[in-house]
């Protein structure tokens, strides 16, 4: 087991090396001048620009750059620019020339609002999901089990963004039913109830697919011999469904919640956009626009790590629930 | 069997109740509906199973004869399943009950062995938990009492190591020890009835021989009444006292298995029969009976199995094709019923073994 842990870990981090490198050939190579972007071409003189990309270091070779970034990764760095030092510890992901703040100042800060939003909507899909997919399944064929199915297909069916938008748009700005985001800072309690909207439309939208993946596993379990030999030994049906039925149903939703979670914690992008949340997807896109390149990579390299790990936390959790599973 | 240190001495049954009719299956059809049409799955069946017996119920794959003994336990959907007549077990009628009699019922009165152990049991739920589940859910007892209960009864159905055993999961289990596992929890309530469908179908030659002694045995000290399910004959002449033969739904040739085997009195039974491979024969091939089971959407007319019948001409006019043969007991046998049109079906098959 731990052995298996520290294999996966490994692989993990050889996965993350593999990304980081990549996304800083693809950005840095990219024929894009973060110089150019402090300093407009129209009113910017040759020298000047030269100025700008000698303090950002941009003049220097590709390789000692990277070594730079790299070694910053493990033992910080001191970035200095226009007079001022600002030292960024470790694991140093740059230093956004923009708006001149280390970038993990600029993720790590947002993260926790992104964490929220993540969790809350997964509370909403989880719950609307699986409770739905199960009463679906259990009423097999009803008007019941078609109303279910046919209102998550609807869900499923309307562009996300429209719906995000009405949201955002008739409640909350219009109606003022659901609070606007209000940062951490202002008091915890109005924070969570600006991401109240978010989280609902997200996890609503989200619970559609929930639905009919719990629908379909417990259909599968449901019809399984060993379901049948639970209801002969004359447990309560009850006992049928849930401890024999759903808690075998339970382990291919895991893994596709496990990946959605860690969808989530990189960012929620539209959603962000449109109620105004300051999480790392609204940052990223911002970074795109202002082709913010440290912001962009270190975006990129957190989502790798997100999402390696929320693999060996599914595999790990796979075999909790499975016995059969073993981790070697 | 190993030295167990049950406490199924509760049993009342034995030889003064030997005999006893426990199951009282009369006039049972279960149908389907289906978008094709409705399966008639069981027709008209009736059959009795004693305290003490075993009953091999023998015929192809759907011929009813699983369907019918899942309508015992009440394992079909009562909202996809159509069944009428009346099933008797211990003396409650069964069938239109709700579903708070059959979860009564279950395990303590009838229990089911499965056929596939392997998909029978919960793959996530360790062994001793889904026998002690069974037991706690009609006894009034502790986890620690039920657990217990659980590993005597993996030891009394020969499983070595018990209070190991019942903390492992069914995929650490060898298919033989699954079996025996699925024993031990039919068994666990003491059930005066036990239903084996197709026991011994998922298993190994050496281990079904073991699984069926263990049945055998079982039933001899707990004096319950067994119903065998299968399609193997060779099963039936080692285990069963008694005989049904079921084709399309219906049955078709009930008596004393050892009588049946050695002479058949129904066209059917005898091409089941003729159709099992001989050691010493060295065949170019099998005498397999011509045709295939009819759909159970569409019967045919009269008698189900007049299709596939050789000897239909030898029957005058056109009853086969027109009327369903009724229980008649066989001219010349005793103690043996058929659904067939043969005037002299003894002699007619008799003649015809000669022939070959």
């Amino acid at each position: 087991m731990l052995i298996y842990i520290l294999r996966r870990l490994a692989l993990a981090l050889s996965v993350v090396l593999a990304t980081m490198v990549s996304a800083f050939l693809l950005f840095f190579a990219a024929p894009s001048d973060p110089a150019l972007a402090l300093c407009p071409e129209s009113k910017c003189p040759p020298e000047r620009l030269a100025q700008i990309s000698a303090s950002l270091g941009l003049d220097r070779p590709l390789r000692q750059q990277f070594f730079e970034y790299f070694s910053g990764l493990f033992v910080g760095r001191d970035f200095t620019y226009a007079g001022d030092t600002v030292h960024c510890s470790a694991p140093c992901l740059g230093f956004s020339f923009l708006t001149r703040q280390s970038v993990n100042d600029e993720l790590f800060s947002r993260f926790p609002n992104t964490v929220v939003l993540a969790i809350m909507a997964a509370i909403v899909f989880v719950t609307v999901g699986v409770v739905t997919g199960i009463a679906a399944a259990v009423r097999r064929g009803t008007a019941a089990d078609r109303l279910i199915v046919g209102a998550s297909q609807v869900l499923g069916a309307i562009p996300y963004y429209v719906l995000a938008l009405l949201v955002a748009l008739y409640p909350v700005i219009l109606w003022h039913v659901l609070p606007q985001f209000s940062p951490m800072s202002e008091g915890f309690g109005r924070f969570l109830l600006g991401l109240l909207a978010p989280a609902l439309i997200l996890g609503l939208v989200t619970s559609a697919s929930y639905t009919r993946y719990t629908r379909n596993s417990m259909l599968e379990t449901l019809s399984m011999d060993y379901v049948r030999t639970a209801r002969s030994k004359g447990i309560p049906e009850r006992t049928v469904l849930f401890q024999h039925g759903f808690r075998a149903a339970m382990s291919p939703i895991l893994t596709i919640l496990g990946l959605d979670i860690a969808y989530l914690l990189t960012g929620t992008l539209i959603t962000e956009q449109i109620f105004g949340v300051d999480g790392i997807g609204r940052r990223t896109i911002q970074a795109f626009r202002s082709q913010d390149l440290p912001v962009i990579m270190g975006s990129v390299l957190m989502t790798a790590v997100i999402i390696v790990v929320m693999n060996l936390i599914v595999d790990i959790g796979y075999s909790l629930v499975d016995p059969r599973v073993r981790l070697s | 069997m190993s030295t167990s240190t049950n406490t199924v001495s509760t049993r009342t049954a034995g030889a003064n109740t030997a005999g006893e009719v426990v199951l009282d299956v009369s006039d049972l059809s279960v149908a389907f509906p289906t978008e094709e049409g409705l399966v008639q799955a069981v027709s008209n069946l009736s059959y009795q199973a004693r305290l003490g017996r075993t009953l091999a119920i023998v015929g192809e794959s759907g011929s009813g004869k699983s369907v019918s003994s899942m309508a015992v336990l009440g394992l079909h959907n009562p909202k996809r399943t159509r069944i009428t007549g009346s099933i008797k077990l211990d003396g409650l009628e069964l069938v239109g009950a709700p579903a708070s009699t059959f979860q009564k019922i279950r395990s303590t009165k009838a229990a089911m062995v499965f056929q596939d152990p392997q998909s029978s049991l919960h793959p996530f739920h360790k062994i001793g938990k889904q026998i002690a589940e069974a037991y706690q859910a009609h006894n009034k007892v502790s986890k620690q009492i039920a657990h217990k209960r659980a590993v005597e009864m993996l030891d009394l159905v020969g499983i070595p190591n018990p209070q190991r055993r019942a903390n492992q999961y069914p995929h650490e289990f060898s298919g033989g020890m699954r079996q025996r596992a699925m024993i031990a929890l039919g068994l666990v309530n003491n059930p005066k009835l036990l239903i084996a469908d197709e026991p011994t179908t998922a298993l190994d030659v050496t281990v079904q021989a073991q699984i069926l002694d263990l049945v055998n045995d079982l039933q001899k000290e707990f004096g319950s009444a067994v119903i065998l399910i299968t399609h193997d004959l060779a099963v039936v002449a080692e285990t069963a006292d008694d005989i049904l033969v079921m084709y399309a739904g219906r049955g078709v040739e009930k008596g004393s298995a050892k009588e049946v085997l050695a002479q058949p009195s129904m066209p059917y039974t005898y091409g089941l029969l003729q159709s099992l491979p001989s050691h010493s024969e060295d065949l170019d091939e099998l005498k397999a009976i011509p045709g295939a089971p009819p759909s159970l959407l569409n019967l045919p007319s009269g008698c189900s199995f007049h299709p596939r019948c050789q000897f239909k001409d030898q029957v005058p006019g056109d009853a086969c094709f027109t009327q369903l043969p009724e229980w008649r007991p066989t001219p010349g046998l005793s103690n043996r019923e058929i659904r067939c049109h043969l005037a002299d079906p003894v002699a007619t098959l008799q003649l015809d073994e000669g022939a070959r």
